[in-house]
Order: structure tokens, then C-alpha cells, then sequence
């Protein structure tokens, strides 16, 4: 494919608000991960973006308002990713810039609340609660394109937990089709009942801080996150650099498991089918990865299966390991979250290990690292997998 | 964009597949508001089948028939599955479940909750790992995912089986988000313009569009499109059932894409 620039990119987790204190926390090995006590869930541990409680969202867009919303709001005032959309909006022209957004479960948690106070006797919500502008999925694309002045086509994309990485591959058929000349890509997933309990009722919560590749590994740790990247087609403008990270996508694949809805492949034949087309879609040979950011949600069937994948196609020669030691699974955010990880690994050499691991799985081959390491990178991929078996493998290169 | 429409199905109120529709939508049979089952998803096993529930189901039927009469083999196909709702009744199910003492929730409905539960089960019955995108875009879910499978087969040049489905929100949520009836429809997408077709189509999304969208001429079928998202495909499927050439504005969110339809 021809490659697409990232112009402009950030998210928010729970390591803080935007690039500066992500590369930090990756420096210090530190993790954001606090136990759990939201929604009335005390199990496990948690990655909570602090300060969403106290975020209002513009005048004009209350109707908007819920914490996926204040999420994305919150990333989209970071990093100056604003600022980059206005001048691109102005170059472009408002209605030449689509928005493609991921998310699992957009709103839910107002839903959730309104319910608690539902009339049960009547079977109805109470007064005042606005389904389109929280709830439904199509409500964080509609607030980020009426945020940032945008007028071009807007897209909800829910494929589980990889719902940010897919809108990448979303963003590529739009603009290569002449759709649009740029895409806002990202995503939001917020802290919410539905999966806080949802992952516990499957037995996917560790009661640990979550130990991606350890050999003791007993699940994941719930996170939430927002992030956004403008992409476009690169020289088409001149682009200046600033505090936001710069990037290229190079290589996106999609594929499904066709297995089963909640447990991946063992064999891994999707995962393996996304990475590949990914990489054969960048140009790029296997040895050319400096490093993969692993989807690596730290439950014992995922870390297994994409080992299994990962030296199927790399064998033991690439640097890999997941950074959700430090965010926790930030469900249908975890991908622009992790392209931001990406970038940060191919401005600064920085790949970091795997957190929180004390023995690393022995079955694993591929190489998978537990301690951060400094080498110049080229080339990365990124890869997110969720319910429903489905695949999402991103190459990301240096912005040049 | 020019794409070949290969496969066609649709379910609904009235509206028992593809043969029984076009004869309503071409004005031979008279359309009466009636509910129709879909028939069992065949492709799932018995487990699968289990598990899934109606939503699942209504997709499933479009998506096989559509299949077939594409004559394509439904395991290499892309998909891409758009629906506002989802499944309304697996979230309802959950919402009450989190406001009980305890909130203990099934580990079934959980994993259905997630959107892309009906392509899943899809790729999962067909043993397919090719691609499947699961799109929620409101009231315009019909005409943006329509736009984005036709860019993905464009650019991937690929077909891609476009499937549009929406059930009624059981509970509470469905006074708000109020949806009349279940309705779902498929469309196989061709670029390769040689392959027999049923109709060829010429796409062209204006963002900047106030026109008013299409809607059906008949007042029933005009009240199912205006209360189901995924029944705002209804002029474009009258248009490929009549066999004519047609030009048709299905509403975006913002502007709307205009369908140009020449039949094979």
C-alpha cells in the first residue's frame, strides 16, 4: 500500500495525559496500574485516567456528555492534536477530513446508571437520558467531527478490542477510495460495569497487577484510554513537528479466527494471517521489525497463541513485548494508545520489556523481552486481536 | 466508484427473502406487515447456534442467501456487517443483571454483547479468516457501511459481502431508542466488473448534500425504512428488485452518497 503519514497523534491513559509523561512512565518501568474500585467492582487492578470526573465538555456539546466523551475530549485537547486538525481542516477543507472511530462499549456506563434509576414499574428510563449522544456507538465519531469542526464522513468501528487498530486499515480504504484526503483515527473506551464484570464473569481478571508473558499469568487488568492520529498522504503539506508524536503507517492487515467468540485460536491462523498481510502490504521483510508491541493482554490463551503466531512469522530474532503492564487492556482504545507506544519506541530506541513479569513463560519462543533495552528502530508493528476472533496487525515507521 | 452487485437478500416485516421481496418491491404481490422468522443460521454448529441469539440469526440468513445467489463460496469472503443496535436484548440483559445486588453477569451474554458477535459467529460457522468489520453508525449505518465496503473492495480489489441488520431494543433503552421492526438486508460487492450481475452501481458520497434522501413510495414500506436504520436501504433494494436504472440518495451522517444503478 502507499504509505499514509501521521501527522499529528496522542492518548491518554492512566500514565498521564499525552506523549511527555507515556515516555516517562515507559523510561521508569512504571506502571499506572491502581487497585480496582469503580462501579462498585473491587477486583483486580485497574488503569484510570485521573481527572475525568472533574472534565466538562464544551458549552455547546453537553448533550454529549458522558466518560468516553470526556475521554476523548480530554485526548483531544492534549499534545496541541487540536491545533494539528485546524490546520489541516484549513488546508483541506472541513468536509475533506473523515472521523473513524474505535470503541467497545462508547457510553455504556450512563446507560448503566440511568438503568440503576430506571422506573422498573413502567419499564422506563428516566427523564433526560439521551441514548443517541452517550450510549450509542456512533455518539463519540458525532462529538469528536462537531469538537474539532469537522465535515467529512464520520465512522464507528466496534470490533472488540481491536476497534482503534482497525480504524486505521478503515481510514486507508476511505482516503485511497478518494473519500476524503484525511482521517481523524482513535478511539475511546472508558471504565464501565458492563466489562469491569463482564471479564470477571469469564474469569479473565488477574487479582494482580496483569503479568502479560509470565509464566504465572492469570488475566488482564481493565484500562481506559482515548487517543487520536490525523492521517493523510504524505507531501501532500508541508507538516511541522511539535509535541505530538509524528509517524507512518506503512502496512495494516485484518482476518478472522473463524474459532470461537470468546477464546482465540491456539494455532494462532488469523493472528498470523493479520501480520502477514500487514507486513507484505509495507514492503517490508520480517527482519526489517525493530520491535512488536504485543497485543499481550496478559490472559493464558492470548500470551500462548500469539507467541505461537509471532515466531511463526518473526521466529526469535524481533524484540517483542506488550505494554499493558503499564496501562492495563484498554479494550477497543488499546490500539491508538499503543501506536503512540510505537512512536515513542521508533523517536527514542526505546523497546520496552515486558512489566511485572517474574519468570517468563518457558514455552514461549518468540523473543519476548522483560527488561526495557535502547536500540535504533526502524520499523514496528502493533498488533490487537478481541472477542468475536478478530485481527488487527499495524507496521508503523519513523516519520521522516 | 463502480461496483457489481452479485447477491442480494433481504428480511423483514413482509419481506421473506429475496424472491418473495422482489415480487413485492416490483409491485407484482401485495407487501403485508407481517413479521417473518429467518431460518435457522445452518452454517453454526449446534453450540454456536445455542448461543447466538436472534440478531445473530437475522444477519446470518441475509448473509447466506446473498451468498448464494452470488454463487460465491462464503469462507474467503471480507465482510463487513453494519447495525445501530447491535444486540439490544444480550446489553439489556447485562443492564439488569449490573443493577441487581451482586450485578453478576452471564459470561455468554458478555462475550454476545460485543458488536462484532453476529460477523464472528459468521466467520466462526464458516471457518473464514478473512477480514470482518463491525460498523454501529446510528440511523446512518445503512449508508456508511455501504460506503466503506465499497471503498474496501475498490481499494483491496476484493469482493466484500455487506450486511445491514437491526432488531427492536427490548427493556427500557427501546423507549428511548425506539426501533419498529426487525429488518436486515445483504449485498455481495464485486469490483471486478466482468463477473454476472445483478445490477452494476455507480457511488458518489457528498458530504455537503441537503438533498432529502430516498424513501420508499408505498406507505408501509416507507414507515418500516423511517423505523429500522437497516431499512433505509428499501429504495435501493426496489431499484435492484425492479431492475431498472435508478439513481437513489441514501442518507450520511453528514451528506449522503448517491447510487447510480444500471441493471446487468
Amino acid at each position: 500500500m502507499k504509505p499514509l503519514v501521521i501527522s499529528a497523534g496522542t492518548a491518554i491513559s492512566a500514565l498521564g495525559l499525552g506523549v511527555a509523561p507515556t515516555r516517562v512512565a515507559l523510561q521508569q518501568r512504571r506502571s499506572g496500574l491502581v487497585p480496582c474500585n469503580f462501579a462498585g467492582v473491587a477486583q483486580g487492578y485497574m488503569g484510570r485516567v485521573v481527572g475525568v470526573e472533574n472534565h466538562k465538555l464544551p458549552e455547546p456539546l453537553q448533550q454529549f456528555d458522558c466518560r468516553n466523551n470526556r475521554l476523548a475530549d480530554m485526548a483531544l485537547n492534549t499534545d496541541g492534536f487540536s491545533q494539528a486538525v485546524a490546520q489541516a481542516r484549513a488546508y483541506y477543507g472541513p468536509t475533506r477530513i473523515a472521523v473513524i472511530m474505535g470503541t467497545s462499549t462508547s457510553g455504556i456506563l450512563s446507560t448503566e446508571q440511568a438503568y440503576a434509576k430506571r422506573d422498573v414499574e413502567h419499564g422506563t428510563m428516566p427523564p433526560g437520558f439521551d441514548q443517541q449522544h452517550t450510549q450509542d456507538l456512533f455518539s463519540l465519531p458525532t462529538y469528536v467531527a462537531a469538537a474539532l469542526g469537522l465535515e467529512g464522513p464520520c465512522l464507528t468501528v466496534s470490533n472488540a478490542c481491536a476497534s482503534s487498530s482497525h480504524a486505521f486499515l478503515d481510514a486507508w480504504h476511505w482516503i485511497e477510495a478518494g473519500v476524503c484526503d484525511a482521517v481523524v483515527v482513535g478511539g475511546a473506551d472508558s471504565l464501565c460495569g458492563m466489562t469491569l464484570r463482564g471479564f470477571g464473569a469469564l474469569g479473565l481478571v488477574d487479582e494482580y497487577p496483569t503479568r502479560p508473558g509470565d509464566a504465572q499469568r492469570h488475566g488482564i487488568s481493565i484500562g481506559e484510554a482515548a487517543g487520536f492520529a490525523l492521517l493523510e498522504r504524505p507531501g501532500v503539506r508541508p507538516l511541522v513537528q511539535a509535541v505530538w508524536y509524528q509517524a507512518l503507517l506503512l502496512g495494516c492487515g485484518a482476518s478472522s479466527d473463524g474459532h470461537h467468540m470468546s477464546a482465540p485460536d491456539p494455532q494462532g491462523r488469523g493472528a498470523v494471517a493479520a501480520m502477514q498481510q500487514a507486513l507484505t502490504r509495507s514492503g517490508l521483510k520480517p527482519a526489517d521489525i525493530g520491535y512488536i508491541n504485543l497485543h499481550g493482554t496478559g490472559s493464558l490463551a492470548n500470551d500462548a497463541m500469539e507467541d505461537r503466531a509471532v515466531y511463526t512469522v518473526f521466529g526469535d530474532k524481533v524484540p517483542c513485548a506488550s505494554t499493558k503492564g503499564w496501562t492495563g487492556h484498554t479494550l477497543g482504545a488499546s490500539g491508538i494508545l499503543e501506536a503512540m507506544m510505537c512512536s515513542i519506541t521508533l523517536q527514542d530506541g526505546l523497546l520496552p520489556g515486558g512489566l511485572n513479569i517474574t519468570q517468563l513463560d518457558p514455552t514461549f519462543k518468540a523473543q519476548v523481552m522483560t527488561r526495557n533495552t535502547t536500540a535504533p528502530v526502524r520499523y514496528v508493528m502493533s498488533n490487537a486481536f478481541g472477542f468475536g476472533g478478530t485481527n488487527c496487525s499495524l507496521v508503523l515507521g519513523a516519520a521522516q | 466508484m463502480k461496483i457489481s452487485v452479485r447477491g442480494v437478500s433481504v428480511w423483514g416485516p413482509g419481506l421473506a427473502g429475496w424472491a418473495q421481496a422482489q415480487a413485492c418491491l416490483q409491485g407484482r404481490a401485495e407487501w403485508a406487515d407481517q413479521a417473518q422468522i429467518p431460518p435457522p443460521a445452518a452454517a453454526l454448529a449446534p453450540n454456536e447456534r445455542r448461543r447466538s441469539g436472534p440478531v445473530t440469526r437475522l444477519a446470518i440468513a441475509v448473509a447466506e442467501e446473498a451468498c448464494a445467489l452470488a454463487g460465491v463460496k462464503p469462507s474467503g469472503l471480507s465482510v463487513v456487517f453494519a447495525s445501530a443496535n447491535g444486540d439490544g436484548g444480550v446489553i439489556d440483559g447485562i443492564l439488569k443483571a449490573l443493577s441487581e445486588p451482586g450485578g453478576e453477569v452471564s459470561p455468554t451474554q458478555f462475550h454476545n454483547s460485543v458488536h462484532n458477535a453476529p460477523a464472528g459467529y459468521w466467520t466462526i460457522g464458516h471457518g473464514s479468516i478473512a477480514s470482518a468489520t463491525a460498523l454501529g453508525c446510528y440511523d446512518w449505518s445503512f449508508g456508511l457501511g455501504l460506503l466503506k465496503a465499497v471503498s474496501e473492495a475498490v481499494v483491496e480489489q476484493h469482493p466484500v459481502l455487506f450486511v445491514a441488520y437491526d432488531q427492536p431494543i427490548p427493556g427500557p433503552v427501546g423507549t428511548v431508542r425506539v426501533t419498529k421492526a426487525s429488518f436486515a438486508c445483504a449485498l455481495v460487492l464485486d469490483p471486478d466488473l466482468s463477473q454476472q450481475a445483478i445490477a452494476q452501481l455507480t457511488l458518489c458520497y457528498d458530504p455537503q448534500s441537503t438533498e432529502r434522501a430516498d424513501m420508499p413510495a408505498h406507505d408501509g414500506l416507507r414507515a418500516l425504512a423511517v423505523g429500522n436504520p437497516a431499512a433505509r436501504s428499501l429504495s435501493l433494494l426496489t431499484c435492484l428488485a425492479q431492475s431498472r436504472n435508478g439513481s437513489v440518495k441514501v442518507a450520511c451522517q453528514p451528506g449522503q452518497l448517491k447510487v447510480e444503478v444500471s441493471p446487468c
